[in-house]
This record gives structure tokens, C-alpha cells and sequence, in this order.
């Protein structure tokens, strides 16, 4: 479980993130949705450990990140899975040697050992037979899925996933967000997911958390976001007349 | 004051291109990479570069002697002496700042581009250790490189002094190994390893620090190649100055 209390992020003058807090539970896929500007990728990131914040702490199952050694920070980590929006692949590496990497940095296992393991996380995401594929000879949700399988080869109990569905197709897209899915149940992974994709919202989100402007407007999940009656979430969500439809028809089904 | 802070945080890179070492049999795969883009690479147009300056240096330094007093080794001696006390160490260096530089600075770019550095910091791995140091460590073979273009540039002066029809290949040769101080390789070689440890550094940190997009990438490079060469420039001033004034 991840525990946010009171975040405060600024760049110069401009007061990024406003006192956020909130909780990500393990073996649950949760969403950090809002607009764009709303501050997502800055909390993602001051969640990566990649940004320092002025205020506030992040927890990681008791261990407050700020409070780490150099060290601690290392072996933590290391139990952090990270699938980037464009995927982040290492473009002169193979996709076996991309899969490859965690393990190969942070263990001492044999070289078939790594290759089994390989062959698993790859098979798991669908993707048997393109081991030596460069991730450019790919398509986008194929580098989708080995950034997937990059990010869970080392066994992390983390997974952050920065826009997974930016840039695929809708069917594709959904592959993308029930593996994704499949894998926090599966493992017991604590993951978050910044998105605006509504269509992962409504498929795959246990736990949603709506940014605005800086601080947490609103939080639920995938069934209360329908009943909810905050303004700024109903605008957001169900901006399009489809949604606005299937907001309705739901509504109207569980009245 | 964007050029201290500049001179600041490229210090401070060097200081983590030394901590928290990146794992020894990844290390080596770097490494050998590097020395093979960095290197092997770069043989060819060092090579056929110095070959062809070394000619034009003879034909220049013989076309000048117009006197009847002047000894006719002089060809040799004054190609030996411009090739490996100039031309070699510091002129290829400028060359390789455009060449080898350029590489670095859109390769670690793209790389900061695409988050793929972001991605290493995120896995726990220090990012600057894991792309500076096997560069730094390729590049110290870069004497190898500077001594073939030693030797082919004097070659080079040979084939056009003697084919050119300017001067017979005993006179040639008696220049080459007229009043030949042996500290001049040793300064020779001296500024070769400064300028190694400039052409890894520099165009790492523009590449690894850069913000922005593709159109940046190619920004950085320019940035990289002209820094790179200014600083080459005046280290060469201050070695010689140093060690031979």
C-alpha cells in the first residue's frame, strides 16, 4: 500500500500539487484521473521518487521515501515496476535483452535462469517469438506489452503505468488495461495508473482519484464514479453525449 | 550566470560518473560498445583525414622553401613536427568533437527524449555512472587513434613529397628523425587523454541535461560541438604554455 499525506509539489512560483492525500491499496489497479495540467504527471512522479516535494510524505508499506538512505531508496526501487507513455524501451537493446535488463542490474541469477524468466513474463504478455525483435521493428502495443513485461519481470510490488493507452487503437487498449488488470490480481501488485482515458476508467478502476487544479477533488471507484454528483468529476468524466448515455442507462438500471 | 550554474552541475556530473557503480558485467558490455561506436568507429575518417593533411602539409612546407640554404629535410622535420605536436592531438580532436561528440550528445538526447533515462533512474540505477563511465573508459584507447593519425600523417607527407616530385625520400626521412625530442610525444600524448576526458564529458552533459524534443536533440549537438571546441582550444593553449613554454 502506498499512503500519500499532504503533498505539496511547486516549480519556482507555480504551486503544482496542493496537499494531496490518499491511499493506493495493494492488489488493486488504481487511477489517477484529471485534466491535463490537473497536476498527474507531477504526482506520478514525486510518487517515482523522480521529483523532490517541499511538503508532505509518501509512504511505501510503512517506509516513508523521504526518509530513506541512499541505499534504502535503491533497494525499494528496485521492487518498482514503471511502464512509461511511450513505452521507454532501450532502443539498441532486443526486446529479450529490454525484459532482461531488471534482472540482469539488480540480480545474481544464472543466464538461463534470467532466459526462463524472460521467456515467462513474455509468454504472460503475449508476445512468445519476439524476443529478438528491436522494439522498433514493433507496434505500439506490442512495446506497450514489453514495457509491461519489463516492468513486472523483477517481481515489483509497485506498478506505475503513465498513460498505457496513449497512442493505441480502442481494442488494443483494452488489452492493454485487462492485462494490466489480470497482473495487480495476479500478483498482488499495488499499481497505479495515470490516465485519461475513460475507457480504462470505467473498466479498470477500483480505485479513482480525480485531480483538479492541483489538489484531490474527488475519489471513488469505477461503480461510484456513476452516482457521484461532484460537478468537476461529472464534467471531466462525462463529457461526451455516449458517456453522458451510459451514465443515464446506468442510472436508470440501478435506481 | 547560467554559465556558472552550467560549470557547476557539469562538476557535479563528473562526480557522479564515479559513485554507485553501475554492475561490472553490464559495465563491461558498455564498454566494449562504446569502444566499438567510439573508436573502431572513427579509424576510417582519422585515418584518410591525416593521410591526406599530412600531404598537404609537405607540398605547403616545400612550396615555401624558395631559399638554396635551407636543407632539403627540412620537408620532414617541419611535417613530423606540425603532425605530432598540432595537428594530431588537438585538429583531430576537433574533428572528433564533431564526429564522436555529436554522436554522444543526440544519442544520450534521444535517450532523455524518449525517457529512457528516466526509465534507468526509476529502476534505482545511477543514470550518469551508467552512460559517462564506459564512454570515459572507451576513450581512454583515444591515444591509439591520435598515433595511427601520427603515422599516417607523416606517411601521408612521404607519398606526396616523394610522388609529388618535391623532395627525394632519403632527404624526407632524414627530417622525420632529425632533432627529435622525445617530450614532444610525451606533450603530444598528454593533451590527447585531456582531450579524451573532454570529448566523454562535455557531450554527455549537454545530451544527458538537454529538455525538450527531437528539434532540441539537434540544438544540444551544436550546443555539445561548439563547447567541446572551445574548451579543447584553450586546454591546448594552457598544456603548451605549461609544458613547453
Amino acid at each position: 500500500m502506498i499512503e500519500v499525506k499532504d503533498l505539496h509539489k511547486s516549480f519556482g512560483e507555480a504551486h503544482i500539487l496542493k496537499g494531496i492525500t490518499t491511499t493506493f491499496d495493494k492488489g488493486k489497479t488504481n487511477l489517477i484521473i484529471g485534466q491535463s495540467g490537473s497536476g498527474k504527471t507531477v504526482f506520478l512522479k514525486c510518487l517515482l521518487g523522480l521529483f523532490e516535494y517541499e511538503q508532505g510524505s509518501i509512504s511505501y508499506d510503512g517506509k516513508i521515501f523521504s526518509n530513506l538512505s541512499a541505499d534504502e531508496r535503491t533497494e525499494l526501487r528496485s521492487d518498482i515496476g514503471m511502464v512509461f507513455q511511450g513505452s521507454a524501451l532501450f532502443d539498441s537493446m532486443t526486446i529479450a535483452e529490454n525484459v532482461m535488463f531488471p534482472l540482469r542490474m539488480f540480480t545474481k541469477q544464472s543466464k538461463s535462469e534470467m532466459e526462463d524468466r524472460v521467456d515467462f513474463v513474455l509468454k504472460r504478455v503475449n508476445l512468445d517469438g519476439a524476443h529478438h525483435k528491436m522494439p522498433s521493428e514493433a507496434s505500439g502495443g506490442m512495446q506497450k506489452r514489453v514495457a509491461i513485461a519489463r516492468a513486472i519481470v523483477n517481481n515489483p510490488k509497485y506498478l506505475f503505468c503513465d498513460e498505457p493507452n496513449s497512442g493505441l487503437d480502442p481494442k488494443t487498449a483494452i488489452v492493454i488495461d485487462n492485462l494490466i488488470q489480470e497482473i495487480t490480481d495476479e500478483y498482488q501488485i499495488t499499481t497505479v495508473i495515470n490516465s485519461h482515458d475513460m475507457n480504462s476508467v470505467m473498466e479498470i478502476g477500483e480505485k479513482i482519484v480525480f485531480l483538479k487544479d492541483g489538489h484531490k477533488e474527488w475519489e471513488g471507484s469505477k461503480d461510484t464514479i456513476f452516482r457521484t454528483d461532484n460537478k468537476a468529476v461529472t464534467n471531466f468524466v462525462y463529457s461526451s453525449e455516449l458517456f453522458k448515455k451510459v451514465r443515464r442507462m446506468y442510472l436508470e438500471e440501478n435506481q | 550566470m547560467k554559465y556558472l550554474h552550467n560549470i557547476g552541475t557539469y562538476f557535479l556530473m563528473i562526480k557522479d560518473m564515479f559513485r554507485k557503480p553501475t554492475k561490472w558485467s553490464v559495465l563491461k558490455t558498455l564498454i566494449l560498445k562504446d569502444i566499438d561506436d567510439l573508436i573502431i568507429g572513427s579509424l576510417g575518417i582519422v585515418a584518410f583525414i591525416a593521410f591526406f593533411v599530412g600531404g598537404v602539409v609537405a607540398i605547403q612546407t616545400s612550396l615555401n622553401i624558395s631559399n638554396p640554404l635551407i636543407p632539403k629535410y627540412l620537408v620532414g622535420f617541419a611535417t613530423r613536427q606540425s603532425i605530432i605536436l598540432e595537428f594530431a592531438p588537438t585538429f583531430i580532436s576537433i574533428i572528433m568533437a564533431g564526429k564522436v561528440g555529436s554522436f554522444i550528445t543526440s544519442s544520450i538526447g534521444t535517450m532523455r527524449v524518449t525517457e529512457q533515462i528516466d526509465a534507468l533512474e526509476v529502476m534505482g540505477i545511477n543514470a550518469i555512472n551508467y552512460l559517462v563511465f564506459p564512454k570515459f573508459i572507451a576513450l581512454t584507447l583515444y591515444p591509439f587513434v591520435i598515433s595511427i593519425a601520427m603515422s599516417l600523417g607523416i606517411l601521408g607527407g612521404l607519398v606526396a613529397c616523394v610522388y609529388g616530385g618535391y623532395g627525394t625520400m632519403d632527404d624526407y626521412i632524414d627530417g622525420v628523425q632529425n632533432d627529435f625530442i622525445a617530450f614532444h610525444m610525451a606533450y603530444a600524448f598528454i593533451k590527447t587523454l585531456v582531450f579524451a576526458f573532454i570529448l566523454a564529458t562535455i557531450p554527455s552533459f549537454y545530451g544527458y541535461f538537454m529538455k525538450g524534443g527531437a528539434l532540441e536533440v539537434g540544438k544540444a549537438s551544436t550546443t555539445s560541438f561548439v563547447w567541446t571546441s572551445v574548451v579543447i582550444i584553450l586546454l591546448n593553449f594552457l598544456l603548451t604554455s605549461l609544458l613547453l613554454g
